[in-house]
């Protein structure tokens, strides 16, 4: 094949960056306390002295953000790069995007390249719509004729046209994302690297930029994408990469590579890894939550249908006897808004237990919210928060389905949060796995 | 490589480490739309939600030049150049030393107060804290027509040294480009030198010749004193603008330059240097 039909080839391309870490425990005594902060002097001076990045921590690692990895691009494909958290999806887009350097290997890119990282990279709230159309265009690379002949089309597209000489500090943010998008979209590039920038806005929009980048990607761009939301992996992409750990897990054919990373995750999930979605909580080792079920499933696998409920099954690990627990659930859509919040004491559930595993089940009626993703926060503390004792964010919920009707979709979302009052809690004391049969058995 | 099946030729990029760019300054001009657009943001944004806007800009050099007459004329009795007017000496010093000033605070901190470009786009940096200074500029053109009002004042015509305006104008644009270039650089890693800038500026208001005439330093000093290139851009825009009154010392202007151009080579390769490891560390 020859150099020209591919756009964008890497070869064993690896970053890494350097992290501190506070030593595991605290200084016992005055004399080690004195020669840890002379030890850190000491690297501080030897950084400076050698124009070296300050790292803070007692101890420094290097850490690979990305490893050897290897891929290339046809001009003219759409390939999705997908993975968990902190796999080096974005560490990848940055150096293709020219932000960064890797540490070793190097990346070929041949054709014009524009980079979305961010929606609104650079959007400056003391100016207006109109303004910020230009600001933020020559920012995304666009010339000022570019910009002159596709105007009207961005203010069509983003529907700001009475306030676009109103500084976006006075938008909605329902407002600013639309009108970033809308810069965004018509940029025509010949390679077009896209960072998860359509998990913003609301369901109606996202539709519009999926089409929108369906378009783009039928015009015969080449573009690289990351996505959480892995259907439009799947619709939109022919190929999708799976990084893990900073290396290239898997690569072919899109719903492949989405199947193999759901099972993963899986697998993972089941495995009771839910350690990067801990959060620090100040009642640390009492009560851990262990596993947290969706539907009888992993999490982010179920889909719920308009109309039906779901299961939320949390298996909390107890250290320490514990009385008057509590289990609180919010649901969070994609924009990471609380949608509602479920509290085991709406239906008077408290748990009371020795050491030993409790399970606590949360079955929620027919859930009126809108098609999308949606993310849970767990958390479990005592009763009037004395004591709070874990906590977990962000973890992947469920897809709701059904299509809304374009009625429903012209209105934005009422503020504020739905209260859910029909979800109904049980306790369970035994050790059984959960989303087994159990017969539910309310505490108090 | 370089074979494509396209009618346009293929532009082709090659990221690896530590890979000197061989386009840098072409794309320096490819990107001067957006360095016009940044320094347009700046100016636009400068006296947004102020009360008397652009007015600043007309206010401070006025109470400065105020300040400065009645402190070093009136009360410590100094000569100006030539017998030129006082207040008219100090606003042709006031002028290049607070553009100085300003631009160098700015550009300084430029790189950190766009972090949020830093680490999502990529465009040549080098464009940031230009534009940040072009951005004070703007002060500065006004700063010039206010000094057109006090010579229409005091009926003080300028003579032919007055077309160098421009010239002293863009060399005042580089002697803060070296310095801003450097410590914009190291501030992304060490933030210590915001604090360092309003202490450079103090102390350099009294080691260059804003409030008084450079000919009061004694001469065996003088080349010591033309160390700080700002000597050599007051002086000439004094020369510039007071005609014959004002002179120049022309080892000292010459050093200056010397030192302007030093300072501009150490920053732009510091600032070479540093550029790529900016979004790691901003």
């Amino acid at each position: 094949m020859a150099a020209a039909d591919i756009a964008i080839e890497v070869e064993g391309l690896s970053k890494s960056y350097l992290i501190g870490h506070q030593a595991a425990h605290r200084a016992e005594s005055f004399r080690e306390m004195v020669t840890r902060s002379a030890r850190a002097a000491a690297r501080t001076a030897l950084s400076v002295a050698r124009g070296r990045q300050l790292v803070a921590g007692d101890e420094v690692e290097e850490f690979w953000a990305l490893r050897d990895v290897s891929f290339e691009v046809r001009r003219g494909e759409v390939i999705g790069v997908i993975g968990r958290n902190g796999a080096g999806k974005s560490t990848l887009l940055k150096i293709l995007s020219r932000i960064t350097e890797p540490t070793r290997g190097r990346a070929v890119i041949r054709g014009r390249v524009a980079s979305l990282l961010e929606v609104g990279t650079g959007f400056h709230h003391e100016l207006s719509g109109r303004e910020n159309i230009y600001l933020n265009g020559a920012i995304l690379g666009m010339t000022r004729g570019e910009i002159d002949a596709k105007f009207d089309e961005i203010v069509a597209f983003a529907e700001v046209g009475q306030f676009l000489d109103t500084p976006v500090k006075r938008y909605s943010s329902g407002m600013y994302v639309r009108l970033a998008f809308a810069v965004a979209a018509h940029l025509e590039p010949e390679i077009l690297i896209v960072d998860e920038v359509l998990a913003v806005g609301d369901v109606a929009f996202q539709r519009k930029c999926l089409g929108k980048m369906q378009d783009v990607a039928q015009r015969g761009r080449t573009v690289l994408f990351v996505s959480h939301n892995l259907p439009s992996v799947v619709d939109l992409t022919s190929r999708a990469l799976l990084l893990e750990r900073g290396r290239v897990a898997m690569a072919g054919e899109s719903r492949a590579v989405v199947s193999h990373f759901l099972a993963a995750s899986h697998d993972r999930l089941e495995g009771g890894d839910l350690s990067g979605y801990r959060r620090p909580h100040r009642d640390a080792g009492w009560v851990d939550i262990e596993r947290v079920l969706v539907g009888g499933g992993p999490l982010g696998v179920a889909v719920v249908q308009p109309g039906e409920g779901v299961a939320i099954d949390v298996d909390l690990r107890i250290h320490r006897p514990v009385s008057d627990g509590i289990v609180v659930i919010n649901l969070l859509n994609e924009n990471l808004d609380v949608v509602t919040t479920l509290m085991s004491t709406d239906d008077r559930c408290l748990f009371s237990a020795g050491v030993g595993l409790q399970h606590i089940r949360c079955e929620v009626g027919p859930l009126p919210l809108a098609p999308g993703e949606y993310l849970l926060n767990v958390a479990t503390a005592q009763l009037g928060g004395r004591l709070s004792w874990d906590a977990l964010n962000t973890l992947p919920g469920f897809r709701m389905g059904g299509e809304s009707t374009a009625e429903w979709l012209r209105w934005p979302q009422r503020p504020g949060s739905t209260w859910l009052r029909n979800a109904l809690w049980s306790a369970d004391a035994s050790t059984k796995a959960a989303g087994a049969v159990h017969q539910a058995s309310k505490v108090l | 490589m370089t074979e494509t099946t396209l009618a346009k030729p293929v532009q082709e990029v090659v990221l690896e480490a530590g890979r000197a760019d061989r386009h840098y300054w072409l794309d320096l001009w490819r990107y001067r739309e957006l360095f016009q657009v940044l320094a347009w943001r700046d100016v636009t944004i400068r006296y947004k939600q102020t009360v008397i806007g652009v007015a600043w800009a007309v206010l401070q050099p006025l109470l400065q030049t105020l300040i400065m007459t009645l402190v070093f004329s009136r009360l410590a009795k100094l000569p100006s150049d030539g017998g030129s007017p006082y207040a008219l000496m100090a606003l042709a010093g006031i002028l290049p030393w607070t553009f100085f000033a300003t631009a160098l605070a700015n550009a300084s901190n430029s790189l950190v107060s766009n972090n949020n470009l830093v680490s999502k786009v990529y465009f040549p940096r080098l464009i940031v804290p230009t534009a940040a200074i072009v951005a004070s500029m703007v002060d500065f053109a006004i700063g010039l027509i206010i000094l057109g009002g006090f010579m229409a004042w005091f009926r003080f015509a300028p003579d032919w040294r007055i077309v160098f305006l421009p010239a002293f104008a863009l060399m005042a644009f580089l002697a803060v480009l070296g310095p801003s270039l450097w410590i914009t650089s190291v501030n992304v890693r060490y933030r210590d030198f915001r604090y360092v800038i309003p202490f450079i500026v103090q102390f350099g208001l009294y080691v260059s010749p804003v409030g008084y005439s450079a000919s009061v330093v004694p001469q065996k000093w003088r080349l010591l004193y033309s160390l700080n290139p700002m000597v050599a851009v007051i002086d000439g825009f004094r020369w510039c603008v007071l005609g014959g009154h004002a002179t120049i010392y022309w080892p000292g202007f010459g050093l200056g330059l010397a030192v302007i151009a030093a300072a501009l080579w150490l920053g732009v390769r510091q600032f070479r240097k540093l550029e790529k490891t900016f979004a790691d560390l901003i």
